[in-house]
């Protein structure tokens, strides 16, 4: 009978801390919701923020941090992907193969600030790329990276060895088997993780804060010219993402409705989470079923 | 690498040509594979030389001993002689992390064995995605509610001003809760059937069989993910810079005005002009955060090579 | 095969775009570089980049004018950036060459090796004033500076001592390094300070406003501009911190924001420093920022704080 009790108790006290933390997260989201949901408009997400007048939006905020995420994947996934393919295929079990192993661990694990500094310090200062998009770019890379190499050898590893087989056996070079027979069937867990690890470039702003810079020089958007100063496509133009814009208008902000932009612009960095997690999952799904021709 | 051998038997008149191309393409992916894997070496190589060029400055060239540094109790970098006692800064970082481990890891847990054991279908379509949308929230974003919730509820209900160390430390489990419940669940999900199938052969209860099995053998995935949340915890930045209150002193309660290595760092690194002592001193820190992230490496590689015994 | 097109594609995509950046960026400068730098203000020749790092309290401003200033007819081609980031960033990226402007809160002199600030030009283009702000609680509206020193020293730690309410101190400072706190301890304290055991450090205004408004007897400061309701503005040996009073220096604690160039400035940042300190952005955006326009000011302090009437 006591042993019952005591799994009565203890299947309670878990449920309840379960319960605890589905409540701890809704609030957090209603809270962050309902404060921000009421300023986000049409206007909001779409004008220029204001200095000292109430009514500023954080439309260049949101595209500088979509260019951001872009111009990150651009580095990251083509490098990340490389060496994933180096650890699962290439790699031979050696001391070699154990230290690579271990810098990808010690990279990922990095606290942002000292990827910022590094960022600042050598990026910045030392290869002169100034704060820019770029700089940020590159910086993030440091913290996609190891999580891109990681994703990629472990969806190349869960490819069944019969498939990679066959494509040695027909007569086809590693890497041709490797890319034209590995990578479909390994591409929908690559492409579903490496949206979620995009998360993290929306929300990071340590990092930037020290590389992509605090300002947003005006842009003019009806110049797509990548070369022109004012252009939003220009990757060397200083550009603060809507994670840094948050911090900036608590810490410094002299707008009369600085707290509502805060909260405007912290719900639709949550929102805008929620639709890459919740996109993430979606693609991978219909990617696999179009690659693999399964159900 | 037999390829080759089987070609040439084959013996058709294109193929030496078709042969070169293979070889060239498999060249050319070799190369660019190499090359990334070269990149990433250089990157980690490039950080620590640029961070401990800075950061053994103040040792070597500019008179400041390490262990002033590391167990000094005044941190004056402007004052007259400047002092760099990084002690306060190191008790800081290490209580709200371990701190904020011990609030998060049995919820962790709890939350693990719910969605494994109690409610799996459940857990596994609302809570897990749940938890992972708090892996997504930005820490500014934790940091300002922090700021707004957190600290004004410990004002009221404790004695002090609400910021300090318990108002870090809690901002921060939550933060890590996501990390040290994925691991977890997934221990849990890796255990054989068989296992779990016994105990409750034998009679024993749910509750029996999870602390008496499933919590021993899960052990070592459990602390792995709790090292890695209180790595993370370490490392984190804005979000415990804006409630801990970041005086340079040792608290005397958690509900004192506390700093971390990582809160001095954001506060001083911009007010400060590069190449001066008190510059270098942040580098300092900013290798010891460094020194910190090989440690806690270390420290998970030790516990996965008990998991695979 | 397709996919490897795909990472070569991205992969040039990536050098294009970086090797195009550079070159823009070399353009930029070798423009502002060959426009006449001798010749009278003609204003169609300027044009190019102007980089200003720094104070993150000068930023808003320099960002708002920036703005306008670009919207000008005779400065359409020049791109002005504000980065804000720190008086020490600032003062150093402009010494070693980086940015074409470091903005700062403080004279170079006290950050600065003097062989390095002796190379910089000051351009003062705004005072800021700093008022001790208390939480409503604290039951007090002036403050001497024996009773403030006392207060920033840790001897007195309860508002009734200094004649207010039976409430404990609570006290939200700058971190030492901060401009902001060196200019209160300078010209308000008369006196560094130590950071005491218990007291908060924030680096933004913004930060120390909330935890001053809500903490209840909390004292702190803040520019002029981040003043409210929510706050209580103390007078300083019963003077009000005004703009009247401190162009008067009859409030003593303010300070100038400083735009510091290395040598003389290029012509782009001359156009857009002459065009700060013009009557119509001083009495204008200067003014509605918060700041007190350099032109009103009757005095005149140099680096070791002597003070001169104009």
């Amino acid at each position: 009978m006591k042993a019952k009790t005591a799994d009565r108790i203890a299947t309670a006290v878990i449920v309840c801390v379960a319960g605890l933390i589905i409540l701890v997260l809704a609030a957090l989201l209603g809270y962050l919701l309902v404060r921000g949901l009421g300023h986000i408009s049409w206007h909001f997400l779409t004008s220029a923020p204001q200095a000292i007048k109430a009514g500023g939006g954080i439309g260049p905020q949101l595209f500088n941090s979509l260019f951001l995420l872009v111009l990150t994947m651009i580095i990251t996934i083509p490098l990340g992907i490389g060496a994933g393919i180096y650890m699962s295929e290439y790699a031979k079990d050696n001391k070699l193969t154990a230290f690579i192993r271990l810098v990808v661990e010690v990279l990922s694990s990095f606290p942002s600030i000292v990827i910022g500094l590094f960022g600042l310090l050598v990026i910045v200062n030392t290869f002169g790329f100034g704060y820019s998009l770029l700089s940020g770019a590159l910086a993030l890379t440091v913290f996609n990276l190891p999580m891109m190499v990681r994703l990629t050898e472990q969806s190349l590893r869960s490819v069944p060895k019969e498939q990679k087989e066959a494509g040695l056996a027909l007569g086809l070079s590693r890497w041709k088997t490797i890319t034209s027979v590995m990578m479909p069937v390994a591409l929908p867990s690559i492409v579903t993780g490496s949206i979620l690890a995009s998360g993290r470039v929306f929300g990071e702003a340590a990092a930037l804060l020290f590389t992509a810079g605090m300002s947003s020089p005006r842009l003019d958007f009806s110049d797509w010219n990548p070369l022109s100063p004012t252009s939003p496509l220009n990757p060397m133009r200083p550009a603060e993402t809507l994670a840094v814009h948050i911090w900036k208008i608590n810490s410094e902000g002299l707008a009369p409705d600085a707290p509502e932009i805060a909260a405007g612009a912290s719900a639709v960095l949550v929102i805008m989470v929620l639709l890459f997690n919740l996109g993430a999952r979606w693609f991978g799904r219909v990617l696999y079923r179009k690659l693999t021709a399964s159900k | 690498m037999n390829l080759p051998a089987t070609k040439s038997q084959n013996g058709s008149p294109n193929k030496p040509k078709k042969w070169r191309k293979h070889i060239l393409e498999e060249a050319r992916g070799k190369v660019f594979v190499y090359f990334c894997v070269f990149l990433l070496v250089v990157t980690i190589f490039s950080i620590v030389y640029f961070i401990a060029s800075r950061g053994l400055a103040p040792f070597i060239s500019q008179g400041v001993s390490l262990k002033d540094m590391l167990f000094g109790l005044k941190w004056k970098p402007e004052g007259e002689p400047p002092l760099f006692g990084a002690l306060p800064f190191l008790f800081g970082s290490f209580t709200t992390s371990v701190l904020a481990a011990l609030i998060a890891a049995p919820l962790g847990f709890c939350a693990s064995v719910f969605m494994t054991e109690i409610m799996p279908k459940f857990g596994r379509t609302v809570l897990q995605p749940a938890i992972e949308l708090l892996a997504g929230i930005p820490s500014v974003v934790y940091g300002f509610v922090g700021l707004s919730v957190v600290v004004p509820f410990l004002r009221d209900t404790f004695p002090g001003q609400g910021i300090g160390i318990l108002a870090g430390a809690i901002v921060l489990s939550i933060m890590i809760l996501p990390t040290v419940t994925t691991i977890g669940t997934d221990a849990l999900r890796s255990l054989p059937n068989g296992l779990k199938e016994g105990s409750y052969a034998l009679g024993a209860t749910r509750w029996q069989t999870i602390y008496r099995m499933i919590l021993p053998t899960t052990l070592p995935s459990l602390l792995t993910g709790i090292v890695l949340g209180i790595a993370r915890a370490f490392g984190e930045a804005l979000a415990v810079q804006m409630v801990i209150g970041n005086a340079p002193h040792i608290p005397h309660s958690l509900f004192e005005s506390a700093t971390t290595l990582t809160s001095i760092i954001t506060l001083e690194m911009g007010n400060t002009t590069s190449g001066s002592l008190h510059n270098n001193a942040l580098w300092s820190l900013a290798l010891i955060l460094l020194l910190m992230t090989f440690l806690f490496v270390f420290i998970v590689r030790m516990l996965e090579r008990r998991v695979k015994r | 095969m397709k996919f490897k097109k795909t990472l070569l594609t991205s992969l040039t995509l990536v050098f294009a775009l970086s090797l195009a950046a550079c070159g823009n960026n070399n353009n930029n400068s070798s423009n502002s570089g060959s426009s006449p730098s001798g010749s009278a203000p003609a204003a169609e020749a300027v044009s190019g980049s102007v980089l200003a790092v720094g104070s993150s309290a000068l930023q808003p401003l320099a960002q708002g004018v920036a703005d306008t200033f670009m919207t000008l007819d005779a400065y359409k081609k020049v791109s002005v950036t504000i980065q804000a980031g720190g008086s020490g960033t600032g003062l150093s990226q402009v010494s070693d060459g980086q940015a074409d402007i470091g903005n700062s809160d403080i004279f170079a002199e006290e950050k600065l090796d003097a062989d390095k600030a002796a190379e910089l030009v000051d351009h003062k283009v705004a005072v800021v004033a700093m008022a001790a702000v208390a939480n409503k609680d604290a039951g007090v509206d002036n403050l001497t500076k024996q009773q403030l020193v006392d207060i920033f020293t840790g001897k007195v730690t309860n508002w009734k001592d200094v004649g207010g309410a039976d409430e404990k101190i609570t006290i939200v400072n700058r971190p030492s390094s901060s401009g902001t706190r060196a200019t209160f301890e300078k010209f308000a304290l008369g006196t560094k300070t130590e950071d005491l055991q218990g007291s908060i450090q924030e680096d933004s205004s913004g930060t120390v406003k909330k935890l001053v408004a809500e903490t209840p007897g909390a004292i702190g400061y803040l520019a002029l501009s981040y003043l409210d309701d929510s706050i209580v503005a103390l007078k300083y040996e019963g003077v009000e911190p005004t703009a009247d009073n401190v162009t008067t220096n009859a409030y003593p604690v303010w300070a100038y924001e400083h735009m510091y160039t290395k040598g003389d400035a290029k012509p782009a940042s001359q156009a857009y420093i002459d065009y700060i300190l013009s009557d119509e952005v001083q009495n204008g955006e200067v003014v509605t920022q918060g700041f007190v326009p350099v032109s009103a000011m009757k005095v005149e302090r140099d680096a070791a704080g002597t003070v001169t009437q104009k």
